[in-house]
């Protein structure tokens, strides 16, 4: 043992070396992800900040109907488009942000645990899965939607992660199918871990990077989706502004005041663009971090 | 002297060989060298054995013969001269033509090499085709040919078969058929015997050099297995941190090695013929880009003095086609290929059992793997279990381990029987048996910390926690010659030996009464494999540690154990004390088994 690496031989470091840098640090230095992120971040910023800085309210009639007065011309009430275009991002924020988070968590719990079960819990679940999936997402917001006399956000909220649910789920199972027959996992079920550790502990934190990537994804598809629920007329407050309620209301005047339509679309045209570029960010850094 | 011996040589035959000077290639971008100042001369039917460890760069040599780089690399100075033309300067079109035509590559994994949806048959049949050998009528008849000669049936039935119902030795006979059918002149083989078994290895190596011999074929056979070069090769190069530290004629490398370097290789190696006292290299090799300035093995060499920090040596003749780049080669003294042996491991110790194994059978499905094996270990004591490929060895390690749970038979801890699965086992059970897997990249957790990895065995078996347990992961990390600065450091910054080491070091945080080691050394360089074993002995010796040790490496048993057994498909051959199966194995398999594995001695 005496020529074997001894501590003394190599010329020590004083400092301890900083750890490997998290997905989220190395996916910082992309500029991919950054101008999504910084997008995204501007938006959200417009979004909180903007009604408070609104030329009108919400309701408020500006002028006639269809009209060029104030920066963006009226829609079909008159009121005032800028100020609707302020006003109505709220909502459609909050419930993709919580949507999402919902979808996620719930769609990654029955991945990971068909992956780690395996056998028949595998099939069982992922065959269930495979039935809620067969429904357009769309479709099964609306079969729900129109039961419902007037949906309050939690309902959008819960169809919108519930819809997206099993879409993760497939993802979050191969990715953790990948994990689970590694020797790490093995290893750690061979020491007598919990099962509940082990997969807290030694499987999910390697899914981190394609889970991010899925994540700022299905952001996207869920402003999408909200935003088509409004153009079909479900929001949680007809009355208030709404960006997908909008370009529904004022699509008859495309031709006359065609900004009541357009401020709307570019608004969740430039959401989508930022939230995708920041999960298509994080997943070039997880293809490349896959050593 | 010897430039000119080597000019007469390359002068007298100008057909043949191929002759490297001067060959440097770099990292694009970067001002890093990944090789330089590669001088070698492959004379006509000669096979060059280049060794080197991993991030050598040997493999990095062997392509750019062909004239390639891989991405982000470009060779950056230098010549490859055959027949009087250089392969580097050449225009691509011409390039294209020379690489398989002239200078033929086999690649290290040639499962990969060969397309998976197009059956063996047509695949060399296109070969002919795209060299434009042969006519339409005669290339399915020179295919024939070119598996009849590498020893392979060449019906119609093989012919039509797809690569993955090959072996991986008939693969890789295929791969060398393809690469002898437009008859290069010079053949580049990277690692092609790695991840083969013995008897396997042996047959592609005789085909290889049979093909050489009657074709009169150059070879520059890249590996890092310094056994296998013995054996086939008619010199020897041997690569550091991107230079040839040493090159010279095989009897003269093994029997003089003149290199500090080639020294502790050969250090490092085990024998078949008696057990050694295996050391390893201290420190790691070195990156492109962090090498060290003067002799680039200064840092880790027990002979460096202040001299050799300063300036890069000149690789200098010190005999007749021997030369070396050490300053002090003249300085060292002789060398014994059988220092550092020591004493068999004594077959008549009185022995204390403490893990028997009875009547084991083992299934996966309805598939029964392992038929009725038996065999106990002792206190302080390594029980080697031996076999090719397929033979059931890692199975019956899992079993054992509790990681594999579809069995039958009996796995007592000193007569309590064991559950099928570690989490059927009581924690005492599962504290006292661990388990430490083959490939050091897949067995720790790379999002946690290495002193989050060493602490959780304790804080699960309630032997220390928070402050104490740090204190005890130092500790433990000394002992697996680790600093403690690793305590912060993801697993994914440690290089192949030091994970290994981490997954020792987890092991031992648990204070097992056994190890079950399997094949825990098949996946790292040689001196990192010899620095394992000088650790696992030492922990043998010093806390009574017994080991259930798993490899396919014969030369290895004999220098780390004391019992073997040797099992084919499934079954128990041959068992006993390491010495008697070995100097007087009574099986024709374990005969076959010995007379396959390379040796050096």
């Amino acid at each position: 043992m005496s020529t074997d690496t001894g501590p003394g031989s190599a010329p020590p470091p004083p400092a301890i070396a900083p750890a490997e840098p998290s997905t989220l640090r190395k996916a910082m230095r992309q500029k991919r992800f950054t101008v999504g992120l910084a997008i995204t971040l501007l938006l959200v910023a417009f979004v909180i900040v903007a009604p408070y800085l609104a030329p009108f309210g919400e309701n408020e009639v500006a002028g006639p109907p269809f009209s060029k007065d104030g920066f963006l011309g009226t829609d079909y009430l008159g009121q005032d488009v800028l100020s609707r275009v302020m006003y109505g991002g709220k909502s459609i924020l909050v419930i993709a942000v919580f949507g999402t988070l919902l979808g996620m968590a719930l769609g990654i719990a029955i991945g990971v645990v068909a992956a780690y079960g395996g056998g028949w819990w595998d099939e069982i679940i992922m065959r269930a899965n495979d039935v809620v999936l067969s429904f357009p997402q769309i479709l099964l917001a609306l079969v729900v939607l129109t039961a419902i006399e007037q949906p309050t956000a939690w309902i959008l909220i819960l169809l919108v992660g519930v819809s997206h649910a099993p879409r993760v789920a497939r993802l979050a199972r191969g990715v953790a199918l990948g994990i689970v027959s590694r020797d790490f996992v093995i290893a750690a079920e061979a020491l007598g871990e919990k099962r509940t550790r082990v997969i807290l502990a030694e499987v999910l934190p390697n899914m981190n990077a394609p889970l991010l990537a899925e994540g700022g994804l299905r952001l996207t598809y869920s402003i999408g989706l909200i935003g088509a629920l409004g153009f079909l007329g479900f929001s949680a407050d007809p009355g208030a502004a709404n960006w997908g309620q909008m370009i529904q209301e004022n699509r008859l005047a495309l031709s006359t005041q065609p900004w009541a339509v357009l401020a709307p679309v570019l608004v969740i045209a430039i959401f989508c663009i930022g939230t995708n570029l920041m999960a298509d960010g994080i997943a070039q850094v997880a293809q490349r971090g896959d050593n | 002297m010897t430039a000119t011996t080597q000019d007469t040589a390359a002068e007298k035959v100008p057909t043949g060989g191929l002759i490297v000077e001067d060959l440097g290639v770099m990292l694009t971008g970067r001002d890093v060298d990944v090789i330089d100042d590669i001088d070698l001369v492959l004379r006509p039917g000669e096979v060059v054995g280049l060794v080197g460890e991993s991030g050598s760069g040997k493999t990095t040599v062997g392509t750019s013969l062909l004239g390639y780089a891989r991405a982000g690399a470009l060779i950056s100075s230098g010549k490859v001269l055959i027949e009087g033309r250089d392969v580097l300067k050449m225009p691509w079109r011409e390039v294209r033509g020379v690489r398989g035509e002239e200078i033929a590559y086999v690649p290290q994994d040639p499962a990969s090499a060969l397309n998976p949806s197009i059956r063996i048959g047509k695949q060399i049949v296109e070969l002919l085709a795209l060299r434009g050998i042969g006519t339409h009528e005669s290339r399915m008849q020179g295919a024939r040919d070119g598996l009849a000669e590498v020893g392979l049936p060449s019906d119609d039935e093989f012919l039509s078969r797809y690569a993955h119902q090959l072996s991986g030795g008939q693969v890789q006979r295929v791969a060398l058929a393809m690469a002898f059918l437009p008859k290069p002149k010079v053949l580049v083989l990277d690692e092609p015997t790695t991840g083969l078994d013995v008897t396997t290895q042996a047959m592609v190596l005789e085909t290889m050099a049979e093909l050489c011999r009657t074709h009169g074929v150059s070879a520059l056979y890249v590996t890092h297995d310094l056994a296998v070069v013995a054996n086939i090769a008619d010199r020897v190069a041997v690569m550091y941190a991107g230079q040839i530290v040493e090159l010279g004629p095989k009897e003269a490398m093994f029997k003089h090695p003149s290199h500090p370097y080639t020294r502790a290789l050969l250090d490092s190696i085990p024998h078949l013929s008696q057990a050694r006292a295996l050391t390893g290299i201290p420190g790691r090799t070195p990156a492109p880009g962090a090498r060290p300035g003067g002799c680039r093995f200064h840092d880790r060499c027990s002979f460096a003095v202040t001299a050799c920090a300063e300036s890069v040596p000149e690789l200098r003749p010190i005999a007749i086609d021997h030369d070396v780049r050490c300053i002090r080669a003249d300085e060292l003294g002789a060398w014994d290929i059988s220092r550092g042996t020591v004493p068999d491991a004594d077959p008549d110790k009185p022995r204390e059992i403490i893990l028997s194994v009875q009547g084991l059978n083992v299934f996966y499905g309805r598939k029964q793997v392992v038929y009725d094996v038996s065999f106990d270990l002792a206190k302080a004591e390594v029980v080697a279990l031996v076999g090719e490929s397929g033979s059931g060895k890692t199975t019956i390690s899992r079993s054992v381990g509790g990681l594999h749970k579809d069995w039958t038979g009996t796995i007592a801890f000193e007569g309590d029987a064991l559950a099928k699965s570690a989490r059927q086992r009581s924690a005492a059970n599962r504290k006292r048996l661990q388990y430490i897997f083959q490939n050091p990249y897949l067995s720790l957790n790379p999002r946690l910390t290495i002193e989050q990895i060493v602490k959780r065995p304790m804080e699960l078996f309630g032997i220390a926690s928070g402050k104490e347990a740090t204190d005890r992961v130092v500790d433990l990390l000394d002992q697996v010659a680790l600093g403690p600065r690793m305590l912060k450091y993801q697993a994914s910054r440690l290089s192949g030996g030091e994970r290994q080491r981490v997954a020792i070091a987890r092991a031992l945080a648990a204070e097992p009464d056994v190890l079950i080691c399997d094949e825990i050394t098949s996946a790292l360089d040689v001196s990192v494999q010899g620095s394992i074993v000088a650790l696992l002995e030492g922990l043998r010796q010093e806390r009574g540690i017994s080991m259930l040790f798993v490899t396919h490496n014969l030369a290895l048993v004999r220098s780390i154990a004391a019992r073997v057994e040797i099992l084919q498909a499934g079954r128990v051959v041959e068992a006993g004390s390491v010495v008697t199966v070995m100097e007087t194995p009574r099986e024709e398999y374990t005969r076959t088994l010995l007379s396959k594995s390379p040796r050096i001695d």
